[in-house]
């Protein structure tokens, strides 16, 4: 217990070591857990989505739908259950059978029977928690975490009276685990449950990023730990060796430095989760918005709180004070008792281990250019990411001390050369924080420079894809043949797109027909094509794949694809960014004799842009289109480009902290490195310069390393941003993002950079302006 | 008055303590002309260091006044003190004396060129003399202290100061050692020309001196 109290005395002594130490701990864990808290509760907003009887997760039935003809085909032995879909208030009111609804077909929102009593009964709705449910006045409300926002789950009944459609029925939900009785009767139109949404890749992709982003902000943080544990390591030497030399034993040091290192990993982590979470629920609405546009599902602006992630990132404190003080401590356990207690020799003695240090660098270098090119998978993704960082990293002191020498050498002034040679021998004390700010900006880059590709890249891709106006699908074919002749007066050109399912290659997926049209010829995405490619789509000599399938199945120009009515050449492959599956392009007359069943509801419409909004509204009065059957592409890209801009919004948050923490980090190690400062600087003093004019120099070197740095971290970044578009990306998606630079974006990331080392730098400079003379002049005494 | 490098009339000097302020030096006056050396005793504590920081313009007295050629200290901004010590004193400290990031030779003409007065046949003339002329690539702390502290006093005359100020400059080394770059130093200081102050606990040292000065309760005995 005393050994303990003689241990701890020392945080005593050196509140700001120790104040750096949590502080930096806890805002890693905070960076952490904040980007795991926002990943963690969209990921639940869309199972949410997903649970509740998912618009399109089921096959249906749909046409002229009644009680009665539901009542009938119940009795023919149909498995099916009846839904009715309205919106009320701005509210989603859906209506369910609870008795007839299929069992575990991922509907977990669904209340168990015996809950389910006031459903029944017709009194009782289920809605999530932070839903207004003015409209639903003189009800019983069950809050249920289940349900997304917005959402109002009642019997079918209730539903019914709330939206004022006595005895109308939406849908059937078929029950995929039972066999259907027959054929489905010609009244009714099955619709087949869509694959996973596209976009929701996108969104998996994000999160993907945010989570490589988490940790890099971590990873950050732990050089601050490294540094704090190091130092205090450093200057209690002299504790430990008295501790031992009064009869504690090696473990017994070890395992109190390790009690002490857990206690306080405790205490950071715990105050990290909190300020996590601060951070998430300051970054939620954003968040929320960008995934919400992205994918369709409403994630909550606000953050409930998750057991999983208090323990798991209190629990990655803990583990990251242990790797960053696995050094020390080993160092304490084979403390010698007798070694003499002089001061490790700074500067130029440790030339050697930086050199160790760097070949090590390269050695991870070497690694990563290994698992690039040998490599497969995500987790070879990662290994890439890891091995060049943490390498960049090592080398990194090595490659600086070599440029300060380079321009020292060249320096003609009394005072220039001494500033070179004087910064670098700042520099082992300083690599650490310089290490950190090296990751930081470069995960800056990299982020920003995958963010804003992925931006450019996808807005056109978007235009190109997207190049007819509006966009149409019709409920059946009578509908759409009415369709076509009401259009045909009212529009530049009817483009039918027509689908079918298709095994490719041994997965899933589909097959498209499209029409020969300039609309496609000008514009479609092409990566790869032969000469004369629309022309041989046309004529059915050939077809187009996209790109994920061309990847993953490795297709090129000219091998053939096994299709309905025999194989075709690939001609062609484009780009389809947010599609998992594969597919397949077609001319319309090859599609139409190969899959003459496929029915056509789904048309392009060119339009002279000014009459879009008229034609879509007019389109939809006269043929009573739901929701999501009319496409405007306009409203697409404006939509997508806000999207991108909220995301923008949280990385450029994201990316603040990051470089708050380095320059947290910088701050640390200068107010450590003060100390030892003195010794160095005091003769000049006595030689005739001002305190004020040796503060301004060691400011100006503290920016000077900074922004060597920084200018070192631009490569890095860029082959960050590298690795996570053509590496990453196509590992986990199977599409791969052009990289675009936007030089701007480092300028100005470059500033921020200088800006977060002054600011680091000020206060030890101010420190160092305004010591006292007599402090500068204890160092030539003997008196100590 | 013109003619003495360092006059100090009349200083008076406390130090802010836990139990109120302690006062070192009260009421001490002196005045040393070119080229004349003194060696300063007292036992320690004394405040022979407080006295030595205050003629070299490192510390400002509380009350009194310093003139080191001619020019009146208690009248000057930092910048001002700090171009006085750059251009007329030369200090050696027991010490901690050195820039550990130059080398040797940069560290014997760092003070003349701040100056702006480097004079590399009379630089090459201090080395030699010092015994330095195989060590100049050296960094500090590959000398020993002796090695060390003959730098400093090679650094200290390379901008020929009309002042030099020396605070037990060998109080760190071993008696012989001590004894040889005490001599060495003399014979420079007087080569140069430069008026000397030097707080020692030598007997013999203070007896090869000119005047020799005894403090004793904040004041000359
Ligand atoms: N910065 C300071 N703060 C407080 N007391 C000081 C300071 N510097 C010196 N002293 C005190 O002033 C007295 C004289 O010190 P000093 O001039 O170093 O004596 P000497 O050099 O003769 O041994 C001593 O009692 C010392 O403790
Ligand atoms: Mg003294």
């Amino acid at each position: 217990m005393t050994a303990l109290a003689a241990l701890l005395s020392h945080w005593r002594r050196h509140p700001l070591q120790l104040a750096m130490l949590l502080l930096g701990l806890a805002l890693a864990t905070a960076l952490w857990s904040g980007v795991q808290a926002i990943n963690a509760e969209a990921r639940a907003a869309y199972a949410r989505a997903a649970s509740v009887l998912g618009q399109d997760r089921l096959d249906r039935l749909v046409g002229p739908l009644t009680v009665t003809r539901y009542a009938e085909l119940r009795r023919e032995g149909w498995p099916v259950s009846p839904v009715l879909e309205g919106r009320l208030d701005g509210l989603r009111v859906l209506g369910i059978e609870p008795l007839t609804l299929p069992q575990g077909a991922g509907v977990a929102a669904l209340p168990d029977l015996a809950e389910a009593g006031g459903l029944l009964e017709g009194r009782a709705a289920r809605v999530a928690p932070d839903t207004p449910a003015e409209a639903l006045a003189g009800l019983e409300l069950v809050r249920s975490d289940d349900l997304p926002p917005g959402t109002v789950l009642a019997d079918i009944g209730l539903a019914e009276r709330l939206l004022a459609r006595p005895g109308e029925i939406t849908a059937l939900i078929l029950d995929p685990a039972r066999p259907l009785p027959g054929p489905i009767p010609d009244d009714l139109t099955l619709q087949r449950a869509a694959p996973e949404d596209g976009l929701a890749r996108l969104t998996d992709s994000f999160h993907l990023n945010l989570t490589a982003f988490g940790f890099l902000a971590f990873a950050v943080g732990i050089f601050i730990v490294h540094s704090a544990v190091g130092l205090a390591f450093e200057q209690r030497r002299p504790v430990f060796r008295t501790l031992r030399s009064l009869g504690v034993s090696a473990r017994g040091l070890a395992g109190l430095v390790l009690g002490e290192l857990l206690l306080l990993a405790l205490v950071a982590g715990v105050a990290g989760v909190a300020m996590g979470y601060a951070v998430a629920a300051a970054l939620l609405p954003d968040v929320a918005a960008t995934l919400g546009g992205l994918y369709g599902a409403p994630v909550p602006g606000s953050l409930g709180l998750r057991a999983e992630w208090w323990a798991t990132g209190i629990a990655m404190a803990v583990a990251g004070t242990l790797v960053a003080a696995a050094g020390g401590l080993w160092q304490v356990w084979r403390l010698p008792i007798l070694a003499s207690a002089q001061p490790r020799a700074w500067g130029r003695a440790n030339a050697r281990a930086r050199r160790m240090q760097a070949l090590a660098g390269l050695a991870l270098w070497a690694g990563a250019g290994l698992a690039l090119v040998l490599g497969q998978g995500l987790w070879a993704g990662f290994a890439v990411l890891a091995g060049l960082l943490l390498g960049a990293a090592l080398v990194l002191p090595l490659v600086l001390g070599g440029l300060l020498a380079l321009v020292g050498a060249r320096a003609r002034g009394v005072l220039t050369g001494w500033f070179w040679a004087d910064t670098r021998q700042q520099l082992p004390g300083l690599s650490l924080a310089l290490m950190a700010l090296l990751l930081a900006v470069a995960a800056n880059v990299g982020v920003g420079t995958m963010v804003a590709s992925f931006r450019t890249t996808f807005t056109g891709w978007l235009d190109q894809r997207l190049a007819s106006e509006l966009y149409v699908t019709a409920p059946d074919t009578e509908t759409a043949a009415a369709m076509r002749v009401w259009l045909q007066p009212k529009v530049q050109a009817i483009l039918p797109i027509v689908e079918a399912d298709q095994m490719l290659g041994g997965q899933p997926g589909s097959v498209y027909g499209v029409a020969d049209h300039a609309t496609y010829r000008e514009n479609w995405p092409l990566l790869a094509a032969v000469p004369a490619v629309w022309d041989q789509v046309r004529d059915g000599t050939g077809l187009l794949v996209n790109e994920q399938m061309a990847r993953r199945q490795g297709l090129a120009l000219g091998d053939p694809v096994d299709l309905a009515g025999g194989p075709l050449p690939v001609v062609g492959v484009y780009s389809d960014y947010g599609n998992p599956s594969p597919q397949v392009m077609l001319g319309l007359a090859a599609f139409r004799a190969r899959y003459p069943q496929a029915p056509e509801l789904r048309f392009a419409l060119r339009v002279p842009p000014g009459e879009v909004a008229a034609l879509a509204s007019a389109l939809g009065d006269r043929f009573a289109l739901e929701d999501g059957a009319l496409v405007d592409q306009a409203g697409v890209k404006a939509f997508s480009l806000q999207v991108f801009e909220r995301t923008f919004a949280v990385t450029g948050a994201l990316n603040l902290l990051t470089l708050g923490v380095a320059a947290l980090a910088m701050l640390a190690s200068l107010l450590t490195l003060a100390g030892l400062r003195l010794p160095q600087l005091a003769p000049v003093w006595a030689m005739g310069l001002t305190r004020g004019r040796l503060a301004a120099l060691d400011l100006a070197r503290t920016l000077v390393l900074a922004a060597l740095t920084a200018v070192l971290a631009l490569p890095l970044g860029l082959a960050l941003a590298w690795v996570l578009l053509a590496v990453v990306n196509v590992e986990a998606f199977g599409w791969r993002l052009p990289m675009q630079v936007f030089p701007g974006d480092w300028l100005r990331l470059g500033l921020a950079a200088l800006a977060a080392a002054a600011v680091a730098g000020a206060l030890p400079a101010l420190r160092l302006a305004r010591t006292h003379p007599a402090a500068m002049l204890r160092v030539f005494a003997n008196e100590r | 008055m013109g003619r003495n490098v360092l006059q100090i009339d009349d200083v008076h000097k406390s130090y802010p303590t836990a139990e109120g302020a302690v006062a070192v030096l009260t009421g001490v006056s002196l005045a040393l002309a070119a080229g004349e050396s003194v060696a300063l005793t007292g036992e320690s504590g004394s405040g022979k260091s407080t006295l030595l920081h205050l003629a070299g313009g490192l510390d400002r007295p509380d009350r009194g006044e310093v003139t080191v050629a001619g020019v009146a200290l208690s009248g000057l901004e930092d910048a001002g003190l700090a171009r006085v010590r750059r251009d007329r004193i030369g200090i050696v400290f027991q010490q901690f004396n050195l820039i550990p990031s130059l080398t040797v030779a940069a560290n014997l003409s760092f003070q003349a060129r701040l100056a702006g007065r480097q004079d590399q046949g009379w630089e090459r003339h201090l080395a030699g003399a010092l015994g330095l002329s195989a060590l100049l690539g050296r960094y500090p702390d590959e000398l020993s202290g002796g090695q060390q502290q003959r730098v400093a006093i090679g650094r200290a005359l390379a901008g020929r100061p009309g002042l030099i100020l020396a605070d037990e400059p060998t109080g760190n080394l071993d008696e012989t050692t001590g004894e040889a770059v005490l001599a060495l130093m003399l014979g420079l200081v007087a080569e140069a020309g430069a008026a000397l102050l030097i707080v020692t606990h030598s007997d013999r040292l203070a007896g090869r001196l000119e005047r020799r000065l005894h403090l004793r309760g904040g004041r000359f005995a």
